[in-house]
């Protein structure tokens, strides 16, 4: 039988789908142990058991100086930070995207405004957002923006003019005003592909939101990594950038979801 | 007594002119079959009936209205794809006929789209697509979903109905299913119908009339540089033998 033809049952398919995990997770405990056996006090590899009193402390003991467990304050931070930017990227490139791909007079001025926008490097005009906005939530909030919605405005009017054009004149023979056409025509249409898009978009969402959280904040998942950076404190950035994989691992994973729920008329997607 | 009028059409891309020289009339409830090998304008002149574009020359009239610009509830269209919406359930594809010209949102009041859910149901239930209604078009079969198309566009009630090679994806058993269907249809509501097909038996078994699109000169260096234009106008009624049929009045009981 080719290779091509030959699937793995439900059991080997989970087994072979933790196989990878199972190998890093192996790796990295004979790394620690042979560091740790030539000095004990290596800080570089830590051994799990190290990480994992480490998570349990970060997770419950709060801080002396502030009485509050730090974690969760840091998580609650990056998390806000993130969710209203992305909210605000993807209103803006629901609006703009259906605009851009659905009405001639918008996309002449602004398509090829969008497609060199997006073309400028977001971490290079973060300094020009801290001098402007300051160095508060607006400034972090603004990066994401910046740096996931010309990605998503794009992708959009692409997913519109992908439409078929025979809906849009089925429609109009129907007697559906633009409006009409918009709401009722391309929204629903175009609703399932935004949150795909977003779903692709969460990745480089995260990288800007630590990139800021890295140069200027006072908490946040980003700030802590870059903070205990200084005390080679591998233990606690592990546990938060585990944290942080396991966040938005659920983020994507809640998105899958509510497309699969919201749209049934939409087929299968990864 | 002509309810469609098209006069002296033509239609050119740039310098290439496509169709040229249309000058036909169509009574109220005629059925016109348009045929013609590929590339001889019958989509373009389809595509002018419709509205979608504009002819270079010439004009048409719908019932004497002045000149349509843009595709409106004059014209019924079916495609041979695409031509409902897959976001719909097919409930609400036939309510969404009445829905999208409602008003500027396209949208019914609850009260209204409940009754307009109890009419279609019934519509529904008459073409046999009563067991399907709360499905996806993406669940129906070929027949299904032409049948939906064909329903959806004469809800909005259209002055003509345009026909775009509606039954090319079918299976021949399924096609003869669908005749059944459309010329019930067509008995029922006089509805004044154009269709492209490439389906000579269907042409003549369906229509009133067959218009055969084609160059009346062909260039052998250059197919593409002359124009096409309706070479013929077949008289179609009774499968295409109008005058075979016995016109004297006879004491004679006739078989039929």
């Amino acid at each position: 039988m080719r290779w091509i033809n030959r699937r793995p049952g439900p059991v080997l398919a989970t087994v072979l789908a933790a196989l990878p995990f199972l190998a890093v997770l192996g790796i990295y405990m004979i790394g620690s142990e042979m560091r740790l056996a030539v000095n004990p006090s290596d800080k570089l590899l830590p051994a799990p058991t190290t990480i994992l009193s480490t998570a349990e402390r970060l997770l419950t003991e709060p801080d002396r100086r502030s009485g509050e467990i730090l974690f969760w304050l840091d998580t609650w931070a990056s998390l806000r930070r993130l969710l209203i930017g992305v909210l605000i990227a993807s209103s803006l490139a629901l609006v703009m995207g259906i605009l851009i791909g659905m009405l001639p007079y918008m996309r002449a001025p602004f398509a090829p405004f969008v497609a060199v926008f997006s073309m400028v490097p977001p971490l290079a005009v973060l300094p020009i957002l801290f001098i402007m906005l300051g160095l508060g939530e607006v400034s972090k909030v603004a990066l994401i923006v910046i740096g996931i919605a010309p990605f998503l405005i794009r992708d959009m009017s692409q997913r519109v003019i992908d439409l078929p054009r025979e809906q849009f004149i089925k429609a109009q023979t129907l007697g559906a005003s633009s409006m009409a056409i918009g709401l009722n025509v391309i929204l629903p249409q175009v609703l399932p592909r935004l949150i795909g898009a977003v779903r692709l978009s969460l990745g480089p969402a995260w990288l800007f939101l630590i990139a800021a959280e890295a140069i200027a904040a006072d908490q946040g998942l980003g700030y802590r990594i870059f903070l205990v950076r200084r005390y080679l404190a591998m233990d606690v950035i592990l546990t938060y950038v585990v944290w942080i994989t396991l966040l938005a691992y659920l983020l994507d994973f809640a998105l899958r979801q509510i497309s699969k729920r919201a749209f049934p008329w939409d087929g299968e997607s990864l | 007594m002509s309810y469609v009028e098209v006069k002296g059409v033509a239609k050119a891309y740039g310098k290439r002119t496509i169709i040229e020289n249309i000058n036909v009339s169509v009574a109220k409830g005629q059925f016109i079959s348009i045929v013609g090998a590929s590339g001889c304008g019958k989509s373009t002149f389809l595509r002018l009936l419709l509205a979608q574009e504009l002819p270079t020359h010439g004009e048409i009239h719908i019932d004497g209205a002045p000149m349509a610009q843009e595709p409106g509830r004059d014209h019924g269209i079916v495609f041979q794809r695409y031509s409902v919406f897959p976001h719909m359930t097919v409930i609400d594809n036939l309510v969404a006929a009445i829905a999208f010209d409602t008003n500027f949102w396209g949208r019914l009041s609850r009260a209204r789209r409940t009754e307009e859910r109890t009419k279609a149901r019934k519509t529904l239930d008459r073409i046999g697509l009563g067991h399907v209604a709360g499905q996806y078009p993406a669940d129906l079969s070929g027949g299904m979903l032409q049948r939906l198309a064909i329903a959806q566009a004469l809800a909005s009630d259209p002055k003509i109905l345009l026909l775009d090679e509606p039954f090319g994806a079918l299976d021949p058993g399924t096609k003869i299913v669908m005749h059944d269907f459309l010329q019930e249809l067509r008995d029922e509501t006089g509805m004044t119908v154009f269709m492209i097909t490439h389906d000579l038996e269907e042409a003549f078994k369906l229509g009133d009339r067959v218009w055969a699109f084609d160059k009346p000169v062909w260039d052998e260096e250059d197919p593409e540089k002359n124009a096409a234009t309706i070479t013929y106008d077949f008289d179609a009624r009774d499968d295409g033998i109008p005058f075979q049929t016995l016109r004297e009045r006879t004491n004679v009981l006739q078989a039929r």
